[in-house]
């Protein structure tokens, strides 16, 4: 089942300037580990050794943060949408 | 600058050359400026400060932005006020209080963006842009203004009028977005990436959190050259607080003052305490909340800044404190009470905060105390409605004495 990734400034110089990656995937982590054979480096960028989210990435599924999710484990389907996004500072 | 030597990633130290970055490319940790301490410490003085401009522009020298009068509407250098009522009411023998509700458009907001816009203009942009709890639009707004740049700000669509309108009558492109602050800054997050322009607290965001520095500094410089023993601020994302700590230490460090043995406590609302709890559960891992708080420009359930704050924290030997949401309507009229300042929802989240802190022991009542006042009453009117109450009556004498209760 295919789904669209947004892909942020700061990770488009491993995606060659790509802005959206199609995958097909199960789960997060699965989404993860598909665009990591998509691209290359880009899975140590948005997991820690530990593979877990890092810190300073936010991870929406459908603009929901997957945090209030099942994290990694969390299900897709098809059409879904996933945005990357920094964290960001208060205003 | 002479004094700015680089971006540097605050968790794996990669640096970057000044520009319109904030996130480093390799882990996504926040950057921040480099300073060269030694170069400021040769030239900065407390005479030089002194004889600097009455506004936040007299600690340039501290600032990675250059002094710019197209851009200043005189943010900063706000009161630092002796409490007397409120002090006595907690029992406190020297507690000062803060006033930064009376800047150019109401809040500390104007100090972090007068430097970003100074930032933005150096580095040739033509549009600010921010996502905002309310303040920070309103604080854009107006320097865009004043700067002659073009204005987008983008706001939750549940804000309080007063904001709202603090921020419109500047004419900047306003957009209000259906959801939480954290769901206006994704999407600001998203835009910054693909538009040339300066979003304050995104691409431009290391040099705008510096602003904050500034109340540390002036806090240090209206106490007569030194730091208080507590410092009690609200905080939404964690970076205000954070750098107050931080402007505090570079004045120790420059020998502007001796040592700095500040305690920083942050104060958060029940409805939205990510920081606050994870201080309480011992964590440095903050969990995301789904702000509900009556406190809106507090309202930031995905602090960026959050694991700073409490690394502050303890750095500090500090604290954070929880507000009731009740008591935050309670603690705007105890300031406005005792004090005669009419703050909105984070101050009363701040005294709130502070009479629980002195209810538990935390501030000895002759520990020198500050508490920052962040914002001005009048754009939360909504949250303290309930005061009033006008005596109605015809226009005679007897009328009054009728009504009122009292005889001449």
């Amino acid at each position: 089942m295919s789904v669209t990734v947004r892909i942020p400034g700061p990770l488009r110089r491993i995606t060659d300037g790509v802005d959206k990656a199609d995958v097909t995937a199960d789960t997060l982590g699965g989404v993860i580990a598909e665009l990591e054979a998509q691209y290359p480096g880009i899975q140590e960028r948005i997991l820690d050794e530990n593979g877990a989210l890092r810190y300073f990435v936010n991870l929406y599924l459908n603009n929901e943060d997957v945090r209030f999710l099942e994290g990694l484990s969390t299900p897709v389907k098809a059409g879904d949408e996933i945005s990357i996004v920094p964290a960001v500072a208060g205003g | 600058m002479v004094n700015v030597a680089a971006l540097r990633c605050k968790e794996c130290s990669r640096e970057y050359p000044i520009g319109a970055f904030n996130v480093c490319d390799f882990c996504f940790g926040p950057l921040e400026v480099v300073y060269d301490m030694d170069a400021i410490a040769d030239i900065a003085s407390r005479e030089r400060i002194m004889s600097g401009p009455n506004s936040l522009w007299r600690y340039a020298d501290f600032l990675p932005a250059e002094y710019n009068p197209l851009v200043d509407i005189n943010a900063g250098f706000t009161p630092l006020i002796r409490s007397r009522g409120l002090a006595e009411r907690l029992g406190l023998e020297e507690l000062w209080i803060k006033n930064d509700s009376v800047n150019p458009s109401y809040s500390f907001k104007d100090r972090v963006v007068a430097v970003a816009t100074a930032k933005a203009l150096e580095l040739g942009f033509e549009t600010l842009a921010c996502a905002s709890t309310g303040n920070l639009a309103c604080a854009v707004a107006a320097h865009a203004a004043r700067a002659g740049m073009n204005a987008y700000v983008f706001i939750p669509s549940d804000l309080e009028a007063g904001k709202v309108l603090g921020a419109a009558i500047y004419n900047p492109t306003m957009i209000a977005v259906n959801g939480s602050y954290d769901d206006v800054n994704r999407l600001c997050s998203e835009l910054a990436d693909q538009y040339h322009w300066a979003f304050v607290n995104i691409n431009v965001r290391p040099f705008y959190a510096d602003g904050s520095k500034t109340l540390g500094y002036e806090v240090a410089e209206q106490l007569g050259w030194r730091a208080p023993a507590h410092a009690i601020a609200p905080s939404a994302s964690g970076a205000m607080f954070t750098k107050i700590y931080q402007g505090l230490r570079e004045f120790e460090q420059t020998g502007i003052i001796d040592k700095v043995e500040t305690r920083m406590h942050c104060a958060q609302a029940r409805g939205c305490s990510p920081i606050a709890t994870a201080y309480k559960e011992g964590r440095f891992v903050i969990r995301p909340v789904k702000p509900a708080t009556i406190a809106k420009s507090l309202g930031i359930g995905n602090p960026a800044d959050g694991y700073y704050a409490l690394k502050t924290i303890e750095a500090s030997g500090g604290s954070a404190v929880i507000a009731e949401e009740h008591e935050v309507a309670e603690g705007i009229k105890l300031l406005a009470q005792t004090e005669g300042i009419f703050t909105e929802g984070a101050g009363g989240v701040a005294i709130a905060g502070l009479k629980r802190l002195v209810e538990r022991g935390e501030i000895q009542p002759d520990e020198p105390t500050v508490v920052y006042i962040t914002g001005n009453g009048l754009k939360t009117t909504e949250i303290v409605s309930d005061v009033v109450n006008p005596i109605l009556i015809e226009g005679t004498v007897s009328a009054f004495e009728q009504s009122v209760g009292v005889k001449a």
